[in-house]
């Protein structure tokens, strides 16, 4: 006997959803037959903001785009304003950077594991992994004085050098997370429950992924090497030795080994930059911000976040000190709306957080 | 995988290992408050004495967190707004750019963090107001390195110093359009500067033009309220850049400098015409006459005759500019660009009476009869002397008229050694020309060279082209040979002691200190004073005058309702751009004294 469609609202407050929006389910039983992702709930015109702007008070509203990881969007707006003005950027600075995503990058993906665990029912793994995030947030506190909005990568490089052992408190946070790692594979990747429930749930197509533009883990889950740190590196990506894990099925634990090799990769890098970092200047400073007009024309920069590639976009008409035009590619618009609408279809109620999480999804960057 | 997977059960629990041990992230929460990083971002703390009040806090604050008020105590005063920035910290979001615009350094971020209170309008804070102690909590502060303003002023291009005194060419060379971009980007806007220019310019608006690459617009806010802008871009004394919020950690933004490059970019009366367009009112039927084309008088007439009135200005010589073209040497301030300013002046209607001396060739009770108001604006033509024995000898000269025969074009012969008396601009120009025509120049100032009223970027320039300056001496004798001509100064070197009322300190003779010195002339430039036979006896007794001044009121009106006056005879500063205000203001006074008595609303 065929059952009766019910509509359930799925969010937006609701502990299994990565952030204020909600999934429309039409489901039978409890299969979902079709899901509509409904935003809203968290538009503040960000774009639109910018343009009333100057070029540097619009920096703040950069980490607010993502909050669990804010970096890559400041480090896409600050190098995408250096482009257009053709502003260097000295060495040091390109390091701090890319330090600094990569503390961003470990931090997402210790907050993915918790959330990721917790939607299936493993706590423990949340609460042990939020807290370890906060070591990571100490290192941001030391380096730009607040642990959530940063605030730090600008143009023309970094707000404030290294400060004092610095270096130190680095290794010592980068020691402690890779002994720590063993313990999240124990609790994990090596658990009955998560094995169960994440293989062969949520597969992406792998020749949809590619129409739709699909990015980062979930990209590379599916056997697709698209990183941008390698594909087309920026800052120093290019003099750092590390590799980008792939997966192969294109299901939630293709996508959780994808994160698990990675956050290995960025405790590599992070040591590399310690090793590698030269002395010298951190900044090259931008003029007086309130008259910093920049060259008519636009610039596009993309960089790698843990949730996949972010890029911006700024126009300028060479006259005003405000953006003509200011543009975010997020991953998370794809991700969480086309995606995930289309991944729901078949599955169970009770995977839709656990494959909304997998996706890393990430809702105020869908409504910017 | 199997149905049951034992080791994938199994694993998880070893969890188990971390049982009973202590929590390690938040030990003491809620009993001890978390010190936060050196660096954090926390709660505003300022520096109440090193902050100006400029505003650029609140004006980079995105979030309307910062707003400027009125702190108790602390009075406005030049290049101090007297307002304070308040935080509201239910909007701020710890950003810190802030601390990173404040030109002074004063706004900082503390690592206070937690404050609880019920009621919410406690939020709003004065830092270092509300929270003195905070000066101990600093963590996140501009310095130089870090700041985001740019303290570092283009530099002018000059002539080299041994370049200079071979001829009279303008010496300061103007900026470029890069360069002039480049300066007028520095502004911060603050508009400290507007309050301390005795004209009250409109300096951040005319900036702002410049740097978004708009000269037209730049000169007509500047003609807004001064009809000598290019005068004033050469030669003005600049209290704007006192006042610099940029000069507390660098350079003033070069105002005079960025004023110049506007007006230089016009190069003719007829283009200043065509791109200030001004609106001439229909005429008004109301005569003015002005006494003196000086810079006050020019501007009465100028602003006055585009408000409809007719005027008419008496000027004693055969040129118009008073001082600014008989007293300052052409190397500052070419003749041209003086030429080309006037031409401008009377193409809106400004008729100039040259080559006639008020006394002599009209009356001043004539001029009073036949207008309906009288500007004064006759300036201090006569020299102070310095009343030492041999002064009258030959070679004895007073600066005032050394520079005014210079200045006409007359050969003065100076023979090779020359003495300045004096530390003013007067002195330093009569220095620097002396220069120019050979002769080595001594300076004798009786304070030291920080105390010299002449502007430091002259006396600078004196010193590259070879003057030299001997501080704390007194002239006591001139000598003279057998002809009466003078051979040589006798002065006496004197100390510096503080004065008991809180005035600049007082040189005071060192006995059998006597010095002598070899001279083939002499300039006395220690101040002028004004000459007003002029007037007849009637307005002499009706006219108050006080210490060599006009006394007069604030629309520059005198004892007589009739007369008003401005300029160096009736203000302290004695300065071109004080006399333009003066002027202002005068022209608002008779207006409101002709006009709108006429409307009948006057207020």
């Amino acid at each position: 006997m065929r059952e009766k469609a019910t509509t359930l609202y799925f969010g937006p407050q609701h502990p299994g959803i990565t952030g204020n929006m909600m999934v429309r389910l039409k489901v039978e039983g409890d299969t979902i037959v079709k899901a509509t992702a409904e935003v809203g709930y968290l538009h503040r015109a960000f774009e639109k903001l910018m343009e009333e702007r100057n070029w540097l008070q619009s920096f703040t509203l950069l980490c607010r785009f993502c909050v669990p990881e804010p970096d890559p969007v400041e480090e896409s707006y600050a190098r995408a304003v250096e482009m257009l003005e053709g502003r260097e950027v000295p060495e040091r600075a390109k390091y701090i950077r890319v330090m600094v995503l990569e503390l961003a990058r470990i931090g997402a993906f210790l907050f993915w594991y918790g959330a990721q665990a917790s939607s299936l029912g493993l706590h423990t793994v949340g609460q042990w992994s939020i807290g370890d995030r906060n070591y990571v947030l100490d290192l941001f506190e030391a380096l730009t004085g607040a642990r959530i909005y940063h605030m730090y990568i600008w143009p023309g490089g970094v707000r404030r050098d290294f400060p004092e052992g610095f270096e130190e408190q680095v290794i010592k946070t980068m020691d402690y997370l890779e002994k720590r790692l063993n313990d999240y594979d124990d609790l994990l990747f090596e658990s009955a429950i998560f094995q169960k429930r994440a293989k062969g749930i949520g597969i992406i197509n792998k020749e949809k992924a590619i129409e739709w533009g699909v990015v980062g883990p979930p990209l590379r889950g599916c056997g697709i090497r698209h990183d941008m740190r390698i594909d087309d590196p920026y800052e120093v990506y290019d003099k750092l030795d590390f590799i980008v894990p792939t997966g192969e099925n294109g299901d939630i634990w293709s996508r959780a080994q994808v994160r698990r090799q990675e956050i290995r990769q960025s405790i590599r890098i992070v040591r590399q930059v310690i090793d590698k970092i030269p002395k010298g200047e951190y900044y090259n400073k931008i003029p007086n911000p309130q008259k910093w007009t920049l060259p008519k024309g636009d610039a596009y920069a993309h960089t790698e976040a843990a949730r996949g590639e972010v890029g911006f976009f700024v126009a300028s008409d060479g006259v005003s000190t405000h953006p003509r035009r200011a543009h975010e590619r997020g991953a998370a618009y794809v991700h969480a709306i086309t995606l995930l609408e289309d991944l729901l279809v078949g599955a169970n109620i009770a995977d839709v957080s656990e494959i909304m999480f997998s996706l890393g999804t990430c809702p105020p960057e869908v409504e910017r | 995988m199997s149905f049951f997977d034992l080791k994938g059960t199994l694993k998880p629990l070893t969890a188990l290992k971390q049982f009973g041990r202590k929590p390690h992230t938040l030990k003491d929460v809620p009993y001890v408050t978390r010190e936060a990083a050196d660096r954090y971002r926390g709660f505003h703390y300022n520096d109440l004495e090193q902050c100006i009040g400029c505003g650029n806090c609140a004006t980079i604050c995105q979030n309307q967190a910062i707003d400027m008020v009125p702190v108790e105590g602390i009075e406005g005063k030049k290049g101090d707004s007297g307002l304070r920035p308040r935080v509201d910290n239910g909007r701020c979001c710890w950003c810190g750019l802030c601390v990173d615009v404040c030109p002074t350094g004063s706004l900082s971020l503390t690592k206070d963090y937690l404050y609880v209170s019920e009621d919410p309008n406690s939020f709003l804070w004065m830092p270092g107001v509300d929270n003195p102690q905070g000066k101990e909590r600093i963590s996140f502060f501009s310095t130089e390195e870090t700041s985001l303003n740019d303290f570092a002023r283009i530099p002018m291009p000059e002539l080299e110093g041994m370049e200079r005194v071979k001829s009279f060419a303008e010496v300061v060379l103007g900026y470029n359009e890069e360069q002039a971009r480049a300066e007028a980007s520095r502004c911060i806007s603050c508009g400290l500067c507007t309050e301390a220019c005795p004209e009250h310019m409109h300096i951040p608006e005319y900036i702002n033009a410049i740097a978004r690459a708009n000269d037209a617009d730049a000169v007509r806010i500047i003609y807004d309220n001064n009809p000598l802008p290019e005068m004033c871009g050469k030669v003005c004394t600049r209290r704007c850049e006192d006042v610099c919020a940029i000069a507390h950690r660098g350079e003033p933004i070069a105002i005079r400098w960025l004023k110049r490059y506007a007006t230089e970019t016009v190069d003719n009366a007829d283009l200043i015409k065509e791109i200030v367009n001004p609106e001439i009112k229909e005429p008004n039927g109301f005569k003015v006459g002005i006494v003196g084309a000086g810079p006050s008088g020019l501007t009465v007439a100028y602003y006055l005759a585009l408000r409809g009135f007719d005027c008419t200005i008496y000027e004693a010589h055969a040129k118009a500019g008073g001082m600014t073209m008989y007293g300052i040497p052409k190397y500052r301030f070419p003749e041209e660009s003086l030429d080309k300013q006037i031409e401008y002046i009377e193409k809106v209607g400004v008729k100039i009476n040259f080559n006639t001396k008020v006394g002599k060739d009209i009356s001043f009770r004539e001029i009073y009869d036949t207008h309906d108001a009288v500007f004064v604006g006759v300036g201090f033509p006569k020299p102070w002397t310095l009343g030492v024995e041999g002064e009258n000898l030959k070679g004895s000269i007073q600066a005032v008229n050394f520079l005014y025969e210079i200045n006409n074009g007359k050969r003065v012969d100076l023979g090779d050694k020359v003495i300045v008396i004096g530390g003013g601009n007067v002195a330093i120009d009569a220095a620097r020309v002396s220069r120019r025509l050979g002769a080595d120049v001594t300076i004798l100032y009786r304070r030291r060279v920080q105390d010299m009223p002449a502007d430091w970027e002259e006396i600078e320039g004196a010193e590259e082209e070879g003057v030299h300056i001997v501080p704390q001496a007194i002239p006591v004798k001139f000598h003279g040979d057998e002809k009466g001509h003078v051979i040589s100064v006798e002065y006496v070197m004197a100390e510096m002691v503080p004065d008991e009322r809180g005035g600049r300190p007082k040189p005071v003779p060192i006995e059998g200190s006597n010095k002598t010195i070899e001279a083939t002339a002499v300039l006395g430039a220690i101040g002028q004073q004004g000459d007003y036979s002029f007037l007849e006896e009637e307005f002499a007794e009706k006219i108050k005058i006080e210490r060599g001044r006009f006394v007069v009121n604030e629309i520059q009106q005198t004892s007589d309702p009739k007369i008003f006056a401005g300029g160096d005879a009736a203000n302290r500063t004695a300065d071109a751009i004080s006399a333009i205000a003066d002027g202002y203001r005068a022209v608002k006074g008779i207006e409101a004294m002709l006009v709108k008595k006429d409307e009948g609303n006057v207020d």
